[in-house]
């Protein structure tokens, strides 16, 4: 294995484990058939290395193309785009992303620590903004404050204005000053309670999504307690101090549970280990086996225990509208966190056709794309019968294949988000990506 | 002066005394406090000026208003709108819907008043 930290970039990969076996870099690079210093500036990330070159790299080295291009890489460079992207600064050197991410990975973590920092407390300033606008118990405390000291006003400006007035409607207007006084105080102290109270939702900085995948996260996204044969409710898994901290994020969480359990009750785990060994990863001859409904299937793939011997699986979930409410990450596909996600992503292709299942090969950009195995479904539900709406859940399971494979599989292009995709001629382009000059929207 | 005014708000207390200011500046007043039925309420009292609140039972001000401004009868009946909503997006809103002027509360008396005079004295 390859001492080095996750962080590290394919260039620094090749020098680390060059200079683990002591090789020198003129040898390495006459077998390659290259020139030192042209194997120096790969080392150093300021060349990008793919197929050939890169297989021939890893014989070289005695290892394989994964050992040296896998890692934390891609997550940290999609993430600096990403901030770049969000910054809107048209001078970043986008195109030396790589170089930057791979020389100075610490200023490069500090960089993508900081902007999704900004975008937290972009966050939280929404929701504040949201909260003052929108709040109705709020936007009633602040119009009621208002309205009695409009009241007040009004009358006392009556009985100060020089003018005389009759005494029967001094004492009435008195009267009224001091119904209104006391209203006034019982409503600042109203506004007062509840804005010491706080927003949990303000105070968390999180969305409802982010705690559950926080706590799932902690989980290897894997519960083993509702995995049980008679499973505890799922209420007593969200006691603990590591419970979801807003009201939303707990009922969010809460209703993933309750549908986790119905699902390993579905499919129990046992079982869908001994048909995963029987069949293969095959969703469709697990559905039939359990007598099961496709995306319960996909779902419980995506959340077998860590230890089993089963490739890495990630998962998205759409509804109607296309928002992601569901995602496990998985290296080699990169989920977008916020905004929209590829629409030519198989999740959303079956939103058009409910009820088709599809299986496709798909490749997001980048310096060594991966190709990913997917495995989508749309299915409507009527909880409310014919006269009610017709809910839609699309769901995608997620396969990274092995780069390294004897069989590498014809892959269809798809991107992250239009925003942070190179892809320039894509027909499904909503909006010009950082990495080309602005483009009219194609349609 | 003198006038009829149909003042719509909910408030009594805020009733009491606008009516109070416009009877004593000689100005007759009706009041009426339901969203739901302030525009009958209009086309029943036929006033030369509709003080308007916008935050009402069932209705809102911005509503009634709508309403009036695509009646034949109504439309270019002077109104003054009282919110207690002062932000730029209200008084734009006001505007698009035909409100001859907007005013913020906690507004004056005197305020009120000028208003009045200007928009309904003739």
């Amino acid at each position: 294995m390859l001492a080095l930290s996750r962080q590290a970039l394919t260039g620094s990969r090749i020098r680390a484990r060059r200079l683990d076996l002591d090789l020198r870099q003129a040898d390495v690079a006459r077998s390659c058939g290259i020139s030192p210093a042209y194997l120096n500036l790969i080392e150093h990330n300021r060349r990008r290395i793919g197929g050939k070159l890169l297989g021939d790299l890893a014989r070289a080295l005695e290892t394989d193309i994964g050992a040296l291009s896998e890692g934390a890489e891609v997550a940290l460079v999609g993430a600096l785009r990403a901030a770049a992207d969000a910054a809107r600064d048209a001078s970043v050197e986008l195109d030396r992303t790589e170089e930057f991410a791979g020389r100075f990975p610490g200023w490069a973590a500090l960089v993508d620590e900081q902007s999704r920092r900004i975008a937290t407390l972009e966050r939280t300033a929404a929701i504040l903004s949201d909260r003052l606008s929108h709040d109705p118990d709020l936007s009633a405390s602040l119009h009621d404050v208002i309205t009695t000291v409009t009241a007040i006003n009004a009358t006392s400006s009556i009985l100060t204005g020089g003018e005389d007035v009759d005494p029967e409607w001094q004492a009435r207007f008195q009267r009224n000053i001091h119904e209104d006084s006391e209203r006034l105080a019982e409503a600042s102290q109203h506004l007062v309670r509840y804005l010491d109270a706080g927003d949990p939702s303000v105070q968390s900085n999180r969305t409802p999504q982010e705690e559950l995948e926080r706590w799932l996260a902690a989980r290897s996204f894997h519960v083993a307690e509702l995995e049980r044969a008679i499973a505890p409710d799922p209420e007593g898994l969200l006691k603990g101090s590591d419970a979801p901290a807003t009201p939303a994020a707990w009922a969010f969480t809460h209703a993933y549970l309750t549908r986790y359990r119905a699902d390993a009750e579905r499919v129990p785990l046992g079982a869908l280990l001994e048909a995963l060994e029987a069949f293969g990863p095959d969703p469709l001859r697990l559905a039939e086996a359990f007598r099961s409904d496709l995306p319960t299937v996909l779902r419980r793939m995506a959340c077998l225990p860590p230890e089993v011997d089963a490739p890495p699986m990630g998962i998205a979930v759409c509804d109607g509208s296309g928002s992601l409410v569901f995602r496990k990450p998985v290296e080699g596909f990169a989920l977008p966190r916020f905004g929209a996600a590829c629409p030519l992503w198989p999740l959303y292709q079956v939103l058009g056709r409910p009820m088709v299942p599809r299986r496709d090969v798909v490749a997001q950009p980048g310096r060594l794309p991966r190709a990913c195995l997917t495995y989508a479904i749309a299915q409507p539900a009527q909880a409310d019968g014919f006269d009610g709406p017709s809910i839609i859940e699309a769901t995608m399971l997620i396969l990274p294949q092995d780069p390294s494979g004897s069989d590498p599989q014809p892959s269809q292009p798809v991107g992250t988000t239009c925003r942070v995709c190179p892809r320039r001629t894509c027909r499904a382009r909503s909006e010009p990506s950082i990495f080309e000059d602005p483009v009219a929207p194609q349609a | 002066m003198s006038g009829h005014v149909l003042l719509i708000e909910d408030e009594p207390n805020i009733i009491e005394a606008i009516r109070f200011i416009l009877s004593r500046d000689g100005w007759t007043v009706d009041t009426h406090s339901d969203g739901s039925t302030a525009v009958d309420e209009v086309l029943r009292r036929n006033p030369d000026l509709v003080i308007l609140d916008v935050m009402l039972p069932n209705r809102s001000g911005y509503d009634i208003l709508s309403d009036l401004r695509a009646s034949d009868t109504t439309r270019d009946l002077p109104v003054l709108m009282l919110t207690a909503r002062g932000q730029k997006k209200d008084k734009e809103m006001a505007e698009r819907v035909g409100a001859s002027r907007f005013m913020t509360k906690p507004f004056s008396n005197a305020e009120v008043l000028a208003s009045v005079r200007e928009l309904a004295g003739g």
